[in-house]
């Protein structure tokens, strides 16, 4: 088989991808693992999805079906599901579907698989290992796809936003959720998530707190919790037991990039490095959605795939823009990471997307190359769980580029 | 009389300082006007969509509120949809007209 550009992963990065990518002109070949397009999107059934790509709130499913009608509508986009990549090589995409073991040859990839959630093991949770330990998403799909309960008395672990809907959804389910458990001093997940998750429902979230120890044989009979240092030490005078059937996790997503080739990681997103085109080192090779770094909402995923498809698709057909002199981005004072990780020297507008790594108030974010000046923005308040845009002028930039709070 | 609010209406969460004078509403710190018609309705009648599954032939499906209700109606909203048995549910089809009296349908959402 030969196309021009691959997709890999359905979900909303890859069907935003494949759509754009298609709208240059290019050959699309999109493959999914799953029996439906839709990825995550189709067991996350809350609202509040497509406000800012649709206009219009909907629920995961069915910010999905729209995706996947105009995907299936583009007769320059092959659609291959049930379908698994196993490598990716040279420009090779080999992948095991109904025909068996295939090969793609294509003249560019996008990496679009999202991310996989953080699971008992990662954390260290200490404990026993009885049945009753699953992760938010995990418990998700259970309840959401397979129509089954995962515990009767819950407590969560991180205040994620899968978490904190896991906590509505399980409630409103019959369950009781007995209490959220989060380690840092802020949530990572969004505020009216917490307003409408867990004071809606008087379910507690408890701050600087973790789990100590999970307690049971085969089941999981309670926990042991209590608060933390400021080096998320166990202060072991504050130990507490609560008793629950159920622990569920919501402790973070970690890019999936295991199947990918060896292109440059960022350590702080765990995704590859890439420059303003979505390109990682391997300039066939582009990146976009969870894989590239964890987004808090879906439209930002499919707004982002939207630039890296067309990118992808610009490059097969010979016509992205010349590469002039890179840029270097880097985070500066109180900022975790800058996407993209460099730009082209040259003209206009461009958006970077960032991370704080506190809490930050009343304080303004600078984009600086040496004492010039390429764009400010004022932050009211920010938190690290909110991923923020920030519109900087590249005209004036001529080396290094430090994105920092002053 | 004044309260803090964080408005649901869009994912941006903004902060809302609602202030009751004399019979009179007014709210600041909303982004957009939504936030206004929020922070009035959650001091009156607070309201939300509700989304749950309801159950099929072969297992079950995501479903939801065509309009936001009101909150203390959530879970008699949530039970009238778990005694329903579905032989077949499509996309965007009506399984409860004017659930509970509230005006919202609720219909099939799952992408299938």
């Amino acid at each position: 088989m030969v196309t021009d550009v691959v997709v890999i992963g359905g979900g909303p990065a890859g069907m935003s991808a494949a759509l754009s990518a298609s709208r240059t002109g290019a050959k699309v070949t999109l493959v999914e693992r799953d029996e439906v397009l839709g990825g995550i999107l189709n067991q996350c059934i809350h609202n509040g999805f497509g406000l800012h790509f649709f206009h219009e709130e909907l629920t995961g499913p069915e910010f999905a079906y729209r995706f996947r009608k105009m995907v299936e509508g583009d007769k320059n986009i092959k659609v291959l599901t049930s379908t698994l990549v196993t490598k990716i090589e040279d420009k090779k995409v080999e992948f095991m579907g109904k025909n068996g073991v295939q090969e793609i040859a294509a003249k560019a990839v996008v990496l679009a698989m999202g991310c996989r959630e953080r699971t008992a093991g990662n954390i260290s949770l200490c404990g026993t290992r009885p049945a009753g330990i699953v992760t938010a998403g995990v418990a998700q799909k259970m309840v959401n796809i397979d129509g089954k309960m995962v515990g009767k008395d819950i407590v969560i672990l991180g205040s994620g936003d899968i978490g904190l809907i896991m906590a509505r959804r399980l409630t409103l389910e019959g369950a009781k959720v007995h209490a959220v458990f989060e380690i840092n001093s802020t949530s990572s997940g969004l505020r009216r998530n917490i307003m409408q998750c867990l004071e809606d429902f008087d379910i507690p979230l408890f701050f600087n707190t973790t789990i100590f120890e999970v307690v049971g044989k085969d089941r999981v009979e309670g926990v042991f919790y209590g608060q933390v240092d400021e080096n998320f030490r166990p202060i072991e005078s504050t130990r507490k037991f609560l008793k629950c059937d159920t622990v569920v996790l919501s402790v973070g997503l970690v890019p999936e990039m295991y199947i990918a080739p060896n292109a440059t990681i960022c350590k702080t997103t765990g995704g590859a490095v890439v420059n303003e085109f979505y390109q990682t080192d391997k300039e066939w090779l582009f990146s976009c959605g969870n894989i590239l770094h964890v987004h808090d909402l879906v439209d930002n995923v499919a707004i982002e795939a939207e630039q890296a498809g067309e990118f992808a698709g610009l490059f097969t057909l010979g016509k992205l823009p010349e590469h002039s002199k890179t840029l270097f981005v880097q985070a500066g004072e109180g900022v975790s990471y800058v996407l993209p990780y460099s730009l082209f020297e040259g003209q206009g507008k461009v958006t970077l997307k960032l991370r704080l790594k506190e809490k930050v108030v009343r304080k303004t974010l600078v984009a600086k190359c040496g004492a010039n000046i390429l764009g400010k923005k004022f932050i009211l308040a920010g938190v690290p769980g909110e991923m923020m845009s920030f519109e900087i002028e590249k005209n004036g930039a001529t080396d290094k580029i430090v994105v920092g709070i002053e | 009389m004044e309260k803090h609010l964080i408005c649901i209406m869009c994912p941006m969460g903004c902060n809302l300082t609602v202030k009751e004078e004399n019979g009179e509403i007014s709210v600041t710190g909303n982004g957009c006007n939504r936030g206004v018609v929020f922070a009035k309705e959650e001091l009156t009648c607070p309201k939300r969509i509700v989304t749950t599954s309801v159950k099929t032939k072969n297992g079950v499906k995501a479903c939801k509120t065509t309009a936001p209700i009101p909150k203390n109606l959530m879970f008699d909203c949530v039970k009238e949809i778990e005694k329903l048995r579905l032989k077949d549910a499509k996309f965007g089809q009506i399984i409860i007209k004017n659930v509970l009296g509230t005006g919202a349908d609720v219909i099939v959402t799952a992408n299938e």
